[in-house]
Order: structure tokens, then sequence, then C-alpha cells
């Protein structure tokens, strides 16, 4: 029998974070995503597995114990929401610059500004275009349930090793604060030195007689020099296009109308299309589970099978931007979004859905 | 011994110094006069002697010794500007047995990266802070720093430090020294010999406190700047023994060994 557990997404990912043998989180206390290192340090894993946990004295300064942290190769977090996310941004540009592993979580709340601890989907812009300066991208991973966010924080660590880049959790308020069952996977072990030694043979474990210095840095002086380091990240971005797409598609092979949406809004579109359905439209919903990676081609090849799609969203139209170059032009790509904390009802959506689509 | 000859000064077995196997042979592009090839060269030879090369992690800064990863012979990480101490903070946390240090400059260390100085110090991380202060921003051409001084004149400051203006020099040291978390904080000099003596055994101090868990040690090097400051290194070196060392006098501000805090605490 399988041990399910009832707990916040904040909560999970604590859990998940032990269990995946991570070696260390760095943290400042912020709504609505303050349960993830109250819950670390409730289970204080540095007794168990060994695991830091460090309360920083600012978002400023977890991102680059982070930074700090990945470049001695070790399996290295931090959590956040929206307005920490914006601290954060210099850090995760060194790191992306520097070409290091991490897991960063944000669990968004509205803005701009101090803005509103309600929950919010506006920081797709600065997650998935960039945030901090520089051409870099995230690896993103948006969670609609509480046992995504645990399954997430293995994948994310999992495909930021694999390509040496920082990976995101972009949750919502809903998805961090809302209690669900889960099933918490087995404990893994932390990585011994001599594996870290192997695995990241790059990392700052001090410089043994039989291999060069590691410099772990973000600085090259020379414009060539520069744009091949440039050239070899945007290569490195194209190869995780091409491999690491997740989506999840419901009802969309017989359906005229489609709506797109991520996270937990994702999961109230599914009850709009169960409504349309019982109304008699065919209506389906696909749900980009890596905003980078996006899917495009998915949503491509739906636009040559659907009349119309309708991009759901808690802002004011951000994803819907890569769902219409996606498209380009082919069919409709219609917005409904809510702001300020505000998260659209079903029915809401569905009026969207008649109001803008099906007319 | 009088009467050799250039061949026998050359001579590899007539040697009585020679520079630290651990300083690369990449040319240093630090101005002649400047302060810090002669602190790398300290450091170098620190972790030669106490042989912790495999085990010795630095963090450099941004300013003018931003590459110092590339002089000194060990696993380097470069920090972005000011947040040396928190990358510090992770790597001694995550891997207790290293030897970890940062290398500031004053810009980094008492202006933008201030909170995270004084957060690292204050929660006591094993780790060393090496602080190079020649009161004002090498790298970016000779603005103002904190530790500017009154009437000293630079690039943002062309007609001298105006106190009401700017501020007062931050005297960071005697800060870090009043935090329960250090455990040894001291200002020293290279502009002459017995000055680098005092300075070597410093960073070694602060090194042997690190392993043995003390808490942080900061090992401040008042220093020269004579790019910016627009001197020759002689005058630069008189310049700061006359201006620099007033404001910031030379000595341990303090050591845990000798003048250990007791809690104030009596319970009657």
């Amino acid at each position: 029998m399988e041990d399910f557990k009832l707990m916040k997404g904040n909560e999970a990912i604590a859990h998940a974070a032990i269990r995946c043998g991570a070696d260390g989180y760095f943290g400042y206390p912020i709504t609505p995503q303050s349960e993830v290192m109250e819950t670390l340090m409730e289970l204080r894993p540095w007794e168990t597995t060994g695991m830091v946990v460090l309360q920083a004295e600012s978002e400023v300064a977890a991102i680059n114990m982070v930074y700090g942290g990945a470049g001695c190769g070790k399996k290295v977090m931090t959590s956040s929401s929206s307005p920490g996310m914006s601290l954060k941004q210099e850090g995760i540009s060194y790191i992306a610059g520097a070409e290091l592993p991490c897991l960063i979580v944000n669990v968004m709340r509205g803005g701009p500004g101090l803005g509103t601890i309600q929950p919010s989907q506006s920081d797709y812009f600065q997650t998935v275009k960039g945030g901090g300066h520089g051409d870099y991208r995230l690896i993103v991973l948006a969670p609609s349930t509480v046992q995504e966010m645990v399954d997430f924080v293995d994948l994310g660590f999992n495909l930021a090793f694999k390509y040496k880049n920082p990976a995101i959790i972009l949750a919502d308020g809903i998805v961090g604060q809302m209690m669900e069952k889960v099933v918490l996977p087995p404990f893994k072990p932390r990585r011994t030195e001599e594996e870290v030694r192997k695995e990241c043979p790059w990392a700052t474990t001090g410089k043994l007689p039989n291999r060069e210095r590691n410099i772990i840095t973000s600085l090259e002086l020379e414009s060539e020099a520069m744009e091949k380091i440039n050239l070899r990240l945007q290569a490195k971005y194209r190869e995780i296009e091409k491999n690491e797409v997740r989506f999840e598609a419901h009802q969309c092979e017989d359906a005229d109308y489609v709506l797109v949406a991520f996270g937990s809004i994702a999961r109230i579109c599914e009850k709009s299309m169960e409504m349309a359905r019982e109304e008699g439209y065919k209506v389906g919903v696909l749900r980009p589970i890596t905003l980078f990676p996006f899917p495009t081609n998915p949503i491509k090849e739906l636009s040559q099978k659907v009349k119309s799609i309708l991009t759901v969203e808690m802002n004011a139209g951000q994803m819907v931007e890569d769902v219409r170059l996606a498209v380009n032009g082919k069919i409709p790509v219609e917005f409904y979004g809510r702001m300020g904390g505000i998260v659209p009802s079903a029915e809401e959506i569905l009026a969207a859905l008649k109001e803008k689509l099906i007319k | 011994m009088c009467n050799m000859t250039t061949k026998d000064i050359i001579n590899p077995a007539n040697l009585v110094y020679s520079k630290s196997k651990l300083l690369t042979d990449n040319p240093m592009h630090y101005c002649p006069g400047c302060s810090h090839g002669v602190v790398h060269k300290l450091i170098a030879e620190v972790i030669e002697e106490m042989g912790i090369q495999d085990k010795t992690i630095g963090v450099a800064p941004v300013g003018c010794a931003v590459f110092a990863y590339n002089y000194i012979d060990i696993d380097w990480q470069e920090a972005a500007h000011g947040r040396a101490p928190a990358l510090a903070t992770a790597i001694k946390r995550l891997q207790p047995d290293k030897f970890v240090f940062t290398y500031q400059g004053d810009g980094d260390l008492t202006a933008i990266g201030t909170a995270e100085t004084i957060h690292a110090c204050n929660r006591g991380e094993n780790i060393v802070i090496f602080f190079i202060n020649n009161a004002i921003y090498g790298m970016t051409g000779g603005q103002m720093a904190p530790t500017t001084l009154e009437g000293m004149k630079t690039a943002t400051c062309p007609m001298g430090r105006n106190t009401e203006l700017n501020g007062y020099p931050l005297k960071i040291s005697n800060l870090l020294a009043e935090l329960d978390g250090t455990c040894y904080v001291t200002r020293q000099s290279v502009q002459k010999l017995a000055n680098i003596v005092r300075a070597k055994r410093a960073i070694r101090k602060a090194f042997e406190n690190s392993i043995a868990g003390k808490g942080a040690s900061v090992v401040e090097f008042v220093s020269t700047c004579n790019s910016g400051w627009k001197m020759s290194p002689h005058d630069s070196n008189k310049w700061m023994e006359e201006n620099m060392f007033a404001a910031y006098p030379l000595g341990d501000l303090k050591d845990s060994e000798k003048n250990n805090k007791t809690p104030n605490i009596k319970i009657q």
C-alpha cells in the first residue's frame, strides 16, 4: 500500500528536498512560501542526512550561497516568492553564466512592487524570458498539484545537473498553500565527496595534484571568447528544447476549442472543459509543464486541428505571447486573465470561452 | 661572497629567495607599486607552507582582484560584486574540512557587500576575509569608496570628500571587531619588510582560526593605489603612512585568544 501523506505544497518541497539527497537549502522568509524553510527547520535534516539549512540575511545572500554551493558540485536550492525573486535575479544570472546546477522555487504572489500575498502567475516573463541580465535561460517546471511539487524537486535537480543549468519550479501561491495527498519518494542518500568529485570534475572541491585548478566564473573579457561562451549556452538551450518539452493534453483529440493554461489554473480549466462538454462544446485543455522549453510544436500541431485557443492565466497575459508565437497567426488565440490575487472560477472561464471563442 | 659575479647571482644553487610554487606564471595585471601583488604572494606562501593547497578554496571579488584566480594555484570561485562572503558561507558549510577565504576590496566589502560581510561575520562563519583597503575604486577608474579619507580627491569627489555630502570614512574593521561572530580582526600593511612579516603572520593565524572553528577572521590590509591616487609608488607609500594610518591605525582590533569576551550575565 502506498504511503499517502496530507500536506501543503510548500511543505512537500521541503520533504522532497531531504528525500532526494539535497546538500543544502538557503532561504529568506517571504509569504506565501515561508513553510518551505520552516518545515526544513522542523525536520532538522542536518541531524539525519547532513543537509545544510541556513536562513540568510536576504534573498541576495541566499542565492549567492546557492551559487557558492553549486560551485562545489553540491545539490543546493533556494525558494522565494515574487518580490524576493526580483532580488535573486543577479545571482541567477551569475549561476546561469557560470553554468552551475541548482534548484530554485518561486511560489508566485501578485505584483508589481510589494503587490499582494495572494496567488498570481505574473512572474512568467521574469522566469521564462530572463529576469536577470544577459542571454540565459532557466529550465522552468510549472506544477499544478502538490504531488508535482514533490516530483519536480528531484526532476529539477536531475535536469539542472544534466545540463549544468539552474532549474526553477514556478509555482503559484495556490499550489504552495493548498493541502493535498501526496506520495513521498523513498530516501536517496546524499552523494559522497568521491561521488561529487567524479560527477562534477569542474567543482571547487580542492585542487588535487592530478588536475588543474578549477575556476568557477562567468567573466571573460575577450569578446570572441565571450561570444563563444554565449554560442555554447545557446546550443545547450536548443538541446534542452529538443529533449525536455513536457506537457499534458486533456481531450484535445476531438476538440474544436482548446484552453491553454499552466499551474493550478490548468486544473480549473479542466473543470470548465467538463462543463463545456456537458453543454455539447468540444473543448480540450493543454497544460505546458515545462515553460522553458515551451511546448511550441504540440501547440503548433494543435492549431492545424482546432478552431481557436483561449489562454487563461493569473496575470495580464504573458504566456499567451508564446502560444501566439507557436500558432503563428493560423487561428485566433484569445486571452482571459485575472490579476491582483484573484483566482478565476470554472464558470468564469467557461463564460470567457463562450464569449471570446464560440461567440 | 662579496666578489660574486652576475653569473653567480643567477646560479640557482645560490638562490636565497624564490616565489611560492603556488604563484602561477601568469603576468599580474596589477599596477607596479600596488599592494595586491604582495598580499597575493603572502597568501600563496602561507597556503604552501601550511600544505593546504588541496583544501583551500578562494572567493574572488569584483574589483581589481577579480582575476585573483589567475595567480594563485588553488580552486577559486568568482563572486558577484560584494557577495563573496555569501559564497564562502556556503562553500565552508558544505565542505567544513576546507579552508575558505574571500579576497575583497573596499568597494566590494564596505559598500555593496556590507550586508553579506556583516552577516557572515556575525554568524561566526569559519572563514577568512582578506580586505584590501586602498580608499578608492581602482578597477573602475578611481571613484570614491566608503573608506575614502576626508578631503581626498577621487573621480566622483573631485573637490575632495566632503563629509557633509558623502559621510565619513567607514572603519568597517572596528565594526566587525564588535561582532560576537569574529574571533580575529587585524589591520596590517605591506609597504615595508617588517610589516610584510607581520602581515604574513596574521594571514597564517587567520587560516588556523578558521580550521579550529573559532569564527570569522578579518585581515585588513591598508593599501596603496598609486594609479588611483595619481602618485608614484614611493609617494603612495609615504602618503599612506602619513594619512591612511591615522584613519586606519595598524594592529590587532580583536584577538579572541587574548580578549575572549565573556557574556555579561550575573546571576544574583
